[in-house]
């Protein structure tokens, strides 16, 4: 079982009800300055896009694969079974490489804070173990923003689109982005048109640095091998050069 | 009888103690008031000056010391052995320098020990992180012996010596490793970075241009010590080495030109964006010296010989910022300029490594090797390895 949104833009009205819940349950001001915002920063952990007519919401997209788990030095930022991508302040040294390697560029940062934090949604992962909705899902008036399981959301995406194909275009954003994702997108227009990456590789990204770690043992253990070797060459010259010369001055006495 | 000394007061002088005082104010604007008062870093745009000029181009230039390390030690070319310790102690200071730069840049310094005990071998960071820890230590342990000469201190000597050659040969090869990920740190950004940088070679990269900007940087430290100690320059020395620079470069620049092509992205380089025009003085900065240092009178010339080295600087300097910098930013959607106290914070930690060289140059043997004490990692000195016969 593994949890996911699915965020449907021709159902939102872009009421920002789930911006107001998002705020609630961090704790964080909303207001309507905070509310006219239309980017994601370290006091607003999603936010409702518009483009034209149609809505757009930008939150962590909980990737099958994440990024940001996979570059963070001290595992500070974790993919848990349940789905949700967390975050250990507890770990971070605020090196900042999750923010530099997110391919959706979600997480934000306490800039002003003297110990700054990660921020970005945890997909309520507190509510979420005791079986709760998200607090965006449960805030959501007109069924926009749904939670559940990813399997499960797909079938029913996939089940809207084929109901009602004029409506839709006819794909699921999130379904192969970066190797999946657990936030999944449908949408009336090609995704580029309200604001989303649609230029990402469908592989996970982790592979790539992963394919230059993973060659770290053979470095080092050939580099051991071949500087000793090498070393051994070289000395080695000397060392009989010495021996020879010993030999020609006994020979000469 | 006891006169005390007052410094003179020099043109340099000023202006280290301008950058210092610059310095100390941009220092406290950062830890008190947090990175948002003293960068112009965001959200978009999380790693600018501190990142890709004081981490990625500090530790490449201090290159210089492990090659230097693997040409004497573990290739037994003997002759370049009076410029041996001043290359170590450079990169000593380097990477001690980068240290500094990056309780600047980290958001939480004071747990920076973190990834001591926090490990996720899966990231680039935490490589390079272990990497520069116990490269640092190497370097620590591979300079000290000139401190112990100074004292004479022999019994310390003698257990370095011991164990020399298979620290000179992890360090070579953690230099290697750590040198090679500052390129991977990249490989994950393919919708970040220009496809003029983005490249799964960089690490390849990387290390490459590290060995042409650290003998770069040895050619310059060899041009700057001669005039500030009175010193005599090293022509021979630094002539060969800028022949092997001069190859260096062309095995670079062709590799870099080969992954244009293979990549299929030679068109970028000729289309009206600032990242065009950045990468062409990128490499012209490399393409330039190359060209002057495969000619024997401008080896031959101490001031040539000097100026080249300093293009190469340049070249590799813009590299680093093109690579971390200006290639990330119209991916970002914002535009970075470094904030004052970035710069200033930068300039004076670059006033505190030539300084630092400078009297460690002034009270320790780093030029003259003592005749008492031998050279500390003298092969010599060191039993022959085991199977050595």
């Amino acid at each position: 079982m593994a949890l996911a949104i699915l965020y449907d833009s021709t159902l939102c009205v872009g009421c920002r009800q789930c911006e107001s819940a998002c705020a609630e349950r961090w704790g964080l001001p909303y207001n309507d300055a905070v509310a006219a915002e239309e980017k994601l920063s370290d006091h607003k952990l999603t936010a409702i896009q518009t483009h034209g007519e149609k809505f757009s919401r930008r939150l962590c997209m909980h990737c099958n694969e994440p990024t940001c788990a996979s570059v963070c030095p001290v595992g500070a930022l974790q993919k848990t079974a349940l789905g949700p991508v967390v975050y250990y302040e507890d770990r971070c040294i605020g090196c900042r490489y999750c923010m530099t390697a997110c391919p959706f560029q979600v997480p934000a940062y306490e800039w002003s804070k003297r110990w700054p934090r990660v921020k970005k949604c945890d997909m309520c992962y507190d509510r979420q173990k005791a079986g709760k909705p998200t607090a965006c899902t449960e805030a959501c008036p007109t069924g926009a923003t749904i939670c559940g399981d990813r399997d499960a959301l797909i079938a029913q995406a996939r089940r809207r689109i084929a109901e009602k194909p004029k409506d839709y275009y006819p794909k699921i954003y999130g379904l192969q982005e970066v190797g999946g994702t657990s936030v999944l997108f449908l949408s009336s227009v090609p995704f580029e048109q309200i604001g989303l990456r649609t230029t990402l590789p469908q592989q996970a990204l982790p592979a790539l640095t992963w394919r230059a770690l993973a060659a770290v043992p053979d470095v080092a253990t050939l580099g051991f091998v071949t500087l000793g070797g090498i070393y051994w060459i070289t000395h080695r010259r000397e060392t009989v050069a010495a021996a020879e010369n010993r030999l020609r001055k006994g020979g000469a006495k | 009888m006891n006169s005390i000394r007052v410094p003179r007061f020099t043109f340099w002088r000023a202006v280290f103690v301008v950058l210092m005082l610059a310095g100390l104010y941009a220092s406290w604007v950062r830890f008190y008031y947090g990175l948002g008062a003293a960068t112009n870093l965001s959200d978009q745009f999380p790693w600018g000056l501190w990142i890709g000029f004081d981490v990625l181009c500090g530790v490449g230039l201090a290159a210089g010391g492990f090659t230097l390390v693997a040409v004497v030690h573990i290739f037994n070319i003997e002759r370049y052995k009076p410029i041996l310790r001043p290359a170590i102690l450079t990169a000593f200071l380097g990477y001690l320098l980068v240290i500094v730069a990056l309780l600047f840049d980290l958001g939480r310094p004071l747990v920076i020990w973190h990834a001591i005990i926090m490990w996720n071998p899966h990231s680039v960071m935490f490589e390079v992180a272990w990497c520069v820890m116990l490269y640092t230590t190497v370097l620590f342990l591979e300079f000290v012996p000139v401190v112990f000469e100074r004292l004479r201190w022999k019994a310390p000597l003698r257990v370095i010596r011991a164990i020399s050659i298979p620290l000179v040969i992890v360090g070579v090869i953690l230099s290697t490793l750590h040198q090679s990920s500052l390129g991977s740190l990249f490989l994950i950004v393919p919708h970040k970075l220009h496809p003029l940088w983005y490249s799964p070679f960089q690490p390849v990269f990387f290390f490459v241009s590290a060995v042409a900007g650290g003998l770069a940087m040895t050619i310059f430290e060899g041009w700057h010590s001669s005039r500030a100690l009175g010193r005599p320059f090293e022509l021979p020395l630094l002539e060969s080495m800028g022949r092997v620079l001069a190859v260096l470069l062309l095995v670079y620049l062709t590799m870099r030109a080969l992954d244009l092509t293979h990549r299929g992205v030679w068109s970028y380089v000729f289309e009206n964006r600032t990242e065009s025009y950045l990468f062409g003085l990128e490499i012209a900065l490399m393409l330039l010296p190359m060209l002057l240092l495969f000619r024997g009178h401008v080896r031959e010339n101490p001031g040539a010989l000097y100026g080249s080295a300093l293009l190469v600087l340049f070249g590799f300097v813009a590299n680093r910022l093109n690579v971390s910098v200006t290639g990330m930013e119209a991916a970002s959607g914002t535009h970075y300029v470094p904030k004052w106290t970035e710069v200033a914070i930068t300039l004076a930690i670059v006033a505190v490594g030539f300084a630092v060289f400078r009297l460690a140059a002034a009270y320790l043997p780093v030029f003259e090797e003592s005749e008492a004490a031998a050279p500390a990692l003298e092969a010599e000195a060191v039993p022959a390895p085991a199977g050595g016969d």
